[in-house]
């Protein structure tokens, strides 16, 4: 009983802190519609820099305290800043875009973070008063813990006052219920936007800062930071507060009890929870449908590519067929990686482009056919050909089912039910050590003789890569693409034509799933090796920056993207120590020159030609 | 020949009773308008035609078929064919292609991977676009396309599916005088010359009293007159509900 009382106090805890980062994501993100992916950078900073103030100061409570909110209000003024200088001149950008150009952030972030503070995880030396225990029913429990649980509902009583009391506040909720009406009313936006961004970068360092006594601030806390808050956020609701509040206690103490029951579980938990409510309430527990927006993007028409573009393709695939007979092994191995890049694009792309389903977990297939090519032949003993082929059937079948609860959704919540679910594979991976190898991974998965040459290896990669591409380009321009196309631009009418719209989209899931779960497979032959990282986010988000650079609406976008993609991130990673901070500004520059990607503006100068 | 016949049909909304006992039946080649004011009951009838909404009672016949119940999708395979008052067409594709892809689906040639869809079912496409006066703009963009135009597609991707019911709500919503007219003339030259049978909701009376063959009118749910433009107007409860209010012409 005792127990269960101490889990239940850990586990709010917790609460308070995942509703500490949750609360400013789901403030902005209700004002402003920004999918805010660098908020885990600035709770980061928010770390980093209450490590600096406090390490000042003395160590008494009270300059603590004092320390926190200073860290809050710098935050506050580095997320004002953020807003001013890049983010404002993206609202009017299409959602995916926008999410480019906050991970953009991430990156920079990333990289200015290590350069002012150093690589190593830095620690705040604990006071007496903050190791201090009190006896509950004979147990021992941190007094620092019993602070932070009362933190998280002083923060959301303090926020309902602000935003219910206030008449700054009253705009602010009056502009998450209806953006264009407040304009029209006459209020400048402007200043509302940067008020509420300031609030939530705001919110976010008091978050880091009250967490630090508990761990390290250390450069791993921006992407497991927004992981937690995007769960927490999509679990409440988008732009709820007290559903923040509701998700962060629910998750906390699941987390906290599980942790007893499941030790190897704790992970899927919480995805698990995730998965369960946005099938159950896909607007999350205390969230309401988002009204539609009132200027729908029109997608550009899907024409056959020029017969200029065709012959440049085929000049581009004679190179690559020729190349290894030129280049040096380095050379081959990186050409390998953009191959596989390039089919793992174009399988992101179908469902995102023409099928509108935009995910934040594509890894997942990925890394599904990693493991199954791994696992049938070091478990199975299958060979070469079987254990290739075991990659996009395993990956096709787990997306079929999983996508019957994706296709129902769409936009973000779509985006993010995907992310959990690439979340709790990556967990299982990570967690079934038995099976997988966990961290470890699974070793010396190698390819049979005939192809031990790389050269060998890149020519069969090159086939299949460019084979898959094809296939899935000439899907596009039969009939299923078609319908594909017309369940995105209009259900309604797709429906009312007898188009089974659900089947569409579900079929063009697991295809894309089948043809990512093939890079996946080649990838591990390639490398020799599987690991719980092939299932990272990071991985999903490369491919959907080689989309989002090549451009969505394109049909070759994906195929530039990824070669762009990749040649810029080898590039970058051998010329210098500070690649993600060139590639993020590479990639803001990017957003804000051409929006539609490059692929897309391309299209642009040529039709403007050719009109 | 009776197309559709309604019996009895009710539909109640958390107790609140938005149709009620309604029964009417359109015959092949005739236009039965729906009218009534803001809040008769005419979109929930509507939809319950269609698959959108399930009736809590009665019954919706296509052909001695029961089709009360049944999705919107299935609906549209026992040839019912629709058009709605906020136009909804595939944007990404041009005129000809959104003809194409109706066609497309009609055939059941959906999950077709290999051969380009472009160059199907051409010649059927070009004729219905000719059919509805819109075989000049196949090859624009149907996202840039006037109002006027964009219904007239509807109507050609309606046609499609060879209808036998064709569902219009408010067939004339947002349109000129002029080209109201010319749409509905339009439909009457369809229905006549394929033995369609039409039921659409209007708002504009000279577009019903013009086109119609009968009419119904309903009010709170019920039905309170029935039969042609002469009978209508002379009836003395639509006088009192509907065009005592002023509404006699135009707007909505």
């Amino acid at each position: 009983m005792t127990f269960l009382l101490l889990q239940l106090l850990t586990g709010l805890a917790g609460a308070s802190a995942l509703f500490l980062v949750a609360a400013g994501l789901t403030v902005i993100f209700g004002v402003t519609r920004i999918v805010n992916f660098s908020h885990g950078s600035l709770y980061m900073v928010g770390a980093y820099v209450a490590w600096t103030v406090l390490g000042h100061l003395p160590r008494d409570p009270a300059s603590f305290v004092l320390g926190v909110a200073v860290t809050a209000l710098v935050l506050a003024a580095f997320g004002a800043l953020l807003e001013v200088a890049l983010l404002r001149r993206l609202y009017r950008a299409p959602e995916l875009l926008q999410l480019l150009a906050t991970f953009a952030i991430v990156l920079i972030v990333q990289d200015a973070t290590q350069a002012i503070w150093g690589a190593d995880d830095l620690p705040l030396p604990r006071p007496p008063w903050m190791r201090a225990f009190v006896r509950l029913g004979g147990e021992r429990f941190p007094l620092y813990d019993l602070w932070l649980i009362a933190a998280g509902p002083l923060v959301l009583g303090a926020l309902w006052l602000l935003l219910h009391r206030t008449r700054w506040g009253t705009l602010v909720r009056a502009a998450t219920a209806d953006r264009e009406m407040v304009a029209a009313l006459g209020v400048d936006q402007r200043l509302l936007f940067t008020g509420v961004f300031a609030l939530g970068a705001g919110l976010a360092g008091l978050g880091g800062a009250l967490a630090l006594p508990e761990g390290t601030a250390n450069l791993q806390l921006d992407l497991s930071a927004i992981t937690d808050a995007f769960v927490v956020v999509l679990v409440g609701g988008l732009g709820s507060l007290p559903g923040a509040y509701l998700a962060a206690v629910l998750i906390g103490v699941l987390q906290a009890i599980g942790i007893f029951f499941v030790p190897k579980a704790t992970l899927v938990i919480v995805f698990a929870v995730m998965a369960a409510t946005l099938v159950v309430r896909p607007n999350g527990l205390l969230g309401r449908p988002a009204g539609a927006a009132r200027e729908p993007e029109v997608a550009p028409l899907v024409l056959p590519a020029p017969r200029a573009l065709l012959w440049a393709a085929a000049c581009a695939l004679m190179a690559l067929a020729v190349a290894p007979l030129i280049v040096g092994p380095f050379a081959v191995s990186v050409l390998t990686e953009a191959m596989i890049a390039l089919l793992f694009a174009a399988s992101l792309h179908f469902m995102m482009g023409p099928g509108g389903m935009p995910s934040f977990g594509h890894a997942a297939w990925f890394g599904i056919g990693a493991y199954a090519t791994a696992l049938a032949t070091t478990m199975l003993g299958a060979p070469f050909a079987l254990a290739l082929i075991a990659a996009p059937i395993a990956a096709l079948l787990v997306a079929a089912a999983f996508g019957w609860f994706v296709v129902k959704l769409s936009g973000v919540y779509l985006a993010m039910l995907t992310l959990a679910f690439a979340q709790i594979i990556w967990a299982v991976a990570f967690q079934w050590s038995g099976l997988t190898g966990g961290d470890n991974g699974i070793l010396s998965v190698w390819p049979p003789a005939w192809l031990a040459d790389p050269r060998a290896f890149y020519w069969l990669t090159l086939a299949l890569c460019i084979g898959g591409a094809l296939l899935l380009r000439r899907a596009l321009y039969a009939p299923f693409g078609w319908a594909l196309r017309a369940s995105r631009d209009s259900s309604l009418r797709a429906e009312a034509i007898g188009l089974p719209t659900a089947h569409v989209r579900l079929a063009a899931f697991a295809l894309a799933g089948a043809a990512a779960g093939l890079a996946g497979g080649l990838t591990t032959f390639g490398k020799g090796s599987v690991f719980p990282s092939y299932i990272g986010i990071g991985r999903s988000v490369d491919a959907l920056l080689m989309v989002l650079l090549g451009g969505v609406q394109t049909i070759s976008g994906p195929l530039v993207g990824a070669l762009a993609y990749t040649g810029l991130y080898d590039t970058l990673l051998r010329a210098t120590d500070w690649w993600r901070l060139v590639l993020g500004a590479a990639i803001l520059v990017l957003v804000l020159a051409f929006p539609q990607g490059i692929a897309g503006a391309a299209q642009r100068v040529w039709r403007g030609r050719a009109a | 020949m009776t197309i559709l016949s309604v019996e009895a049909l009710q539909k109640s909304f958390r107790g609140v009773p938005a149709v009620r006992g309604v029964s009417f039946a359109v015959g092949a080649g005739e236009m039965l308008a729906l009218i009534g004011p803001n809040g008769a009951g005419k979109s929930t009838c509507f939809n319950m035609l269609n698959g959108q909404l399930r009736p809590d009672a009665g019954r919706v016949r296509l052909s001695e078929r029961d089709i009360a119940g049944l999705s919107p999708r299935a609906v549209c395979r026992l040839g019912v064919g629709r058009t709605f008052q906020i136009t909804a067409t595939f944007a990404s594709m041009t005129v000809r292609e959104n003809v194409q892809m109706a066609l497309l689906s009609h055939r059941q040639r959906i999950f077709r991977f290999w051969r380009p869809a472009g160059g199907q079912f051409v010649g059927e496409a070009r004729a219905l676009l000719s059919q509805v006066g819109m075989a000049a703009q196949a090859e624009r963009a149907a996202g840039v396309l006037a109002y006027g135009d964009l219904k007239r597609l509807e109507l050609a991707m309606a046609l499609a599916g060879d209808p036998r019911l064709l569902l219009m709500d408010e067939p004339t919503a947002g349109m000129a005088p002029a080209e109201r007219t010319a749409l509905m003339a339009l439909t009457r030259q369809l229905a006549t010359e394929r033995h369609l049978a039409v039921l659409f909701t209007e708002h504009d009376m000279d577009v019903v009293f013009g086109v119609a063959d009968r009419i119904l009118v309903l009010h709170q749910g019920e039905l309170i007159a029935e039969g042609d433009a002469a009978r209508v107007r002379a009836d003395a409860r639509v006088r009192e509900v509907y065009l005592g209010s002023g509404a006699t012409s135009g707007g909505h």
